[in-house]
């Protein structure tokens, strides 16, 4: 009893400590909208500051008014009740100020809707997907196209690591672009919707399977912006962030000349796995990371899945049957469940490995090897 | 005969009653109807709460410490489907049971075994409902509004079992509502004029013909859903030429209009308490009623306010911003008539007033940030964070469960025959007060710095208003037992005997029976003038 009691006091204490060390390690508390780096997003706050300040002058005036009459109006101040309890006058004054507030205020939430929509004459087009639970930008017209995902440590999350600073807001590729372009983002989905929101930008739009959604922005000044998933998309839903690397025309262009290398070099790798016969490790290793990367948030690292949206795969019909149809599921998914197809976001190599590392995993040491020319043939 | 009549209390002793659990199953009388409503009500508010107990935890400190994401996603949905479907629509439903008759001196509700039927229904969809939590593969976990295709082809199987409980939910509520809407049409006493009608029976009637239209739209929704899931149809899959906006579409046809059912009987509860604590009648009672038949037709053409992300032409972006500002106009007049209500009153602040003008305070506040929630630019910002979370927890809380609060302190003198104790009823409004401005002001400032909603973990800058946010929630829940407390001791008959009329200020015929109400009420039409 008494070791309890001193245990919870403890806790408090522990609780205690922490509100007060977070006060003072965070003495700036974000209570507002940020006002961002863009026209946009500057076009927002004012709209949204100008809303603000009217709804405060109305309620001051409305609860000012009701508190009044709280204080004054007491029966226990021997306030006898007045007779009145109508008057059209009255009611088509409190009626047609508000009205004429609001035509006001749809002035410039108007323009902001135009401003908002207008895309044209764009410098630069990226088309942004969203997987569960990941994002893919293809730079259009260029040779670039990658995922970005979570960095975040798993003992992070879990609590078996001191949290960094940009806990859950950092990614493995950040989207990279120019400041002073217009950039058009093109936005759709590869599963169920999501949304691409960046706060600091004001552009938040959803990515729909089957649309595709236009916004755009125009970044004023050199920095990195944060963002998040926005819509539900599932059990990974907070943990798909964006970062946004704005840079200077010239340092943008010496990126882009080495992400363009970057993936030159990687697709001759890739065709240069392929063309190669791996034995069974170097597989088996290789597989290991392309599952870590690619399948154990559904899957988990147990291969047990999280059945049955997420089937286990440890001692699964799939792992344990014909290769050829093992492969197939990886190549092209399974149409009516959350399996995606991977043909595009694996090589033949990966996929080749992947397989052969499901195969040989979880107690199951079939010795099954895939070679990436298997894949070919059914890619 | 003829002396069975005169007296409501001889024809209680001639009236054969099944006694026992028959009496509640087989009951058609409309106050045991309305008590099981509410007892029902209840005990899915401790339930739904305690799904925001799990969430708060959770989210007490960034980190999974508790649970993993996808049964956080099933507590965020079953905690909005309970607290919608299960809390505040049965909740009102029971009010309207007790009170509607009482208002208007009908003896009954005009279908009574239609009532009978509309509420067993509701444990039996509840029980499937909250049973797909132990399914394979978890429950519900794509949030209350249910997103194609994440609700369809990514669902877990248990997404049956919910379609079919909404189903019978609709059911229930499609009853109920043409049970209100016939027995205010047809069974008013000689002289209760419609404009004569207190303003809890206008809202109520008002409201009933919202839930006809839309509830059928909502059965429509989750059939199109189950279809697609079972049967191979396309409605909301794009690879199959379906369209995951129109279930949007759909859903929010439904979804607008249901947000005003929640709080449309909420604004007559508080229409009724504050003339009686002001002691003064209700302001521009005509201007009440246009009012809210304007907020209700009003509700039909703002639902893709809740789509402003979405995708939309410029056009319609414009058309749903305009159509929702227009809102704060009729809404804005109740508010400036219940201020003018209190204004030059002879005021007393017993709980149920107390609980009506935190309701008018918070509830403007809501209202407040809805109007900047219409500013479709700012939307863009604003949209899925937790600025809007806060902002539909004010309406919701203080509007409909406050409302739902104060109607019980006001009403339970006249259910139970027993006052409730007033001293703990302050102290149970003003920890509920401090609680739930804790749990959703903060909010606010969280949806404003980037907080996404529905994320079971956050980026450590959201870490002290979510700490704030999360206390506040365990003192607000943990208050509600208090409430507890004073309702069962008032059903226990522990408290003082309520006089016929225990308010000085009241108005009504419910005021003219005995307190508690004898079973039967009525039997001969009162007369008014």
């Amino acid at each position: 009893m008494l070791s309890a009691f001193v245990r919870v006091t403890k806790q408090l204490a522990v609780i205690a400590s922490l509100l007060l060390m977070s006060w003072a390690v965070h003495a700036e508390w974000e209570v507002n909208m940020p006002k961002g780096i863009t026209p946009i997003s500057e076009t927002v706050y004012d709209l949204h500051m100008i809303i603000f300040y009217i709804c405060v002058v109305i309620a001051v005036i409305v609860f000012g008014g009701m508190f009044w009459s709280i204080i004054h109006h007491r029966k226990s101040k021997g306030h006898q009740p007045a007779n009145f309890h109508e008057s059209t006058t009255v009611e088509i004054i409190w009626t047609a100020i508000p009205l004429l507030i609001l035509v006001v205020m749809a002035i410039p939430a108007t323009q902001g809707v135009f401003a908002m929509y207008n895309s044209d004459d764009s410098d630069i087009d990226i088309q942004v997907t969203g997987y569960q639970w990941k994002w893919r930008y293809q730079f259009i017209g260029e040779d670039i196209d990658y995922f970005s995902v979570l960095a975040t440590p798993r003992d992070q999350i879990n609590n078996q690591a001191t949290k960094g600073e940009h806990y859950l807001l950092e990614v493995d590729e950040p989207l990279v672009v120019p400041i002073h372009k217009k950039i058009r983002f093109l936005l759709t989905s590869n599963d169920v919707i999501h949304a691409w929101w960046v706060p600091e930008l004001a552009v938040k739009k959803d990515a729909i399977p089957g649309f595709i959604n236009e916004s755009w922005t125009y970044i004023k000044e050199p920095g990195t912006y944060r963002g998040q998933c926005a819509e539900l998309c599932g059990k990974d839903h907070g943990f798909m962030p964006i970062v946004v690397k704005a840079v200077e025309e010239s340092e943008y262009q010496d990126w882009l000349n080495e992400k363009k290398e970057q993936r030159r070099l990687e697709l001759a790798k890739a065709a240069a796995e392929a063309e190669q016969t791996w034995d069974l490790n170097e597989l088996v290793t290789k597989g290991q990371q392309v599952y870590e990367k690619n399948c154990q948030a559904c899957h988990q690292p147990t291969g047990e899945g999280l059945p049955p949206v997420f089937p286990a795969l440890k001692g699964s019909a799939i792992i344990k049957g014909d290769i050829a149809e093992h492969i197939r599921v990886v190549l092209h998914g399974r149409t009516g469940t959350a399996m995606a197809s991977y043909a595009a976001q694996l090589s033949d190599s990966e996929i080749a490995s992947v397989v052969t590392y499901e195969r040989n995993a979880w107690g199951q040491n079939s010795g099954d090897t895939v070679q990436p020319s298997d894949v070919a043939e059914l890619r | 005969m003829s002396d069975t009549i005169t007296s409501s209390d001889t024809l209680d002793h001639h009236e054969p009653h099944a006694k026992g659990l028959g009496r509640w199953l087989f009951t058609t009388n409309h106050k045991d109807i309305g008590t099981l409503y509410l007892i029902f009500s209840f005990v899915m508010l401790f339930i739904g709460g305690g799904m925001a107990f799990v969430i708060r935890a959770e989210l007490f400190q960034p980190g999974l410490q508790f649970i993993q994401p996808e049964f956080f996603n099933q507590m965020t949905t079953m905690h909005g489907l309970i607290m919608v479907f299960g809390v505040v629509m049965p909740a009102f439903v029971g009010l309207a049971n007790w009170m509607v008759p009482l208002m208007i001196g009908a003896p009954d509700m005009a279908l009574p075994r239609m009532n009978n039927w509309s509420f067993w229904i509701m444990p039996f969809a509840f029980t499937m409902l909250l049973s797909s939590l132990f399914m394979d593969g978890g429950g519900p976990n794509f949030g209350w509004t249910f997103y194609a295709p994440l609700s369809t082809t990514y669902a877990p199987p248990s997404t049956t079992f919910f379609i079919f409980g909404v189903h019978l939910m609709g059911l229930s509520s499609i009853m109920g509502a043409i049970n209100i809407i016939t027995t205010v049409l047809n069974m008013r006493a000689p002289g209760m004029t419609l404009m004569k009608m207190p303003m809890f029976v206008w809202t109520w009637l008002i409201t009933a013909f919202l839930l006809i239209a839309v509830m059928p739209v909502l059965a429509g929704c989750v059939t199109m859903m189950l279809m697609d899931i079972h049967f191979g149809t396309s409605f909301f899959n794009a690879a199959g030429g379906g369209d995951p906006v129109m279930f949007q579409h759909v859903f929010w046809f439904f979804g607008h209009p249901e947000v005003y059912i929640m709080i449309l009987p909420a604004f007559g509860v508080v229409s009724q308490i504050i003339p009686a604590f002001a002691r003064k009648k209700l302001f521009g009672y005509h201007s009440m009623v246009y009012a809210t038949a304007s907020i209700a037709i009003l509700s039909f053409i703002v639902w893709a306010h809740h789509m402003f992300t979405v995708g939309l032409p410029a056009a319609a972006e414009l058309f749903f911003m305009y159509s929702t500002m227009l809102i704060a106009v009729p809404t804005g007049v109740k508010v400036f008539n219940w201020v003018s209500t209190m204004f030059k009153g002879s005021m007393t602040f017993e709980a149920p007033m107390l609980f009506s003008v935190a309701f008018v305070v918070l509830f403007t506040i809501g209202g407040l940030s809805g109007l900047m929630l219409s500013i479709a630019p700012a939307d863009f910002q604003y949209h899925d964070t937790y600025f809007v979370v806060a902002h539909f927890h004010y309406v919701l809380v203080p509007g409909a469960i406050f409302g739902i609060i104060a109607a019980t302190y006001f009403w339970i003198p006249k259910w139970s025959g027993y006052m409730y104790n007033e001293g703990l009823a302050k102290v149970h409004f003003w920890l509920s007060f401090i609680g739930l401005n804790l749990t959703f002001f903060p909010m606010h400032f969280l949806g404003l710095a980037g907080m996404p909603r529905r994320i079971p973990d956050y980026a450590l800058q959201f870490a002290d208003f979510n700490m704030i946010t999360s206390l506040g929630a365990f003192l607000f829940g943990t208050t509600q037992l208090l409430f507890l407390y004073i309702v069962i001791q008032c059903a226990r008959g522990k408290g003082e005997p309520a006089p016929q009329k225990p308010w000085e200020g009241a108005e009504g015929l419910e005021w003219t029976v005995p307190s508690p109400a004898p079973l039967h009420t009525f039997e001969q039409p009162p007369k008014v003038d």
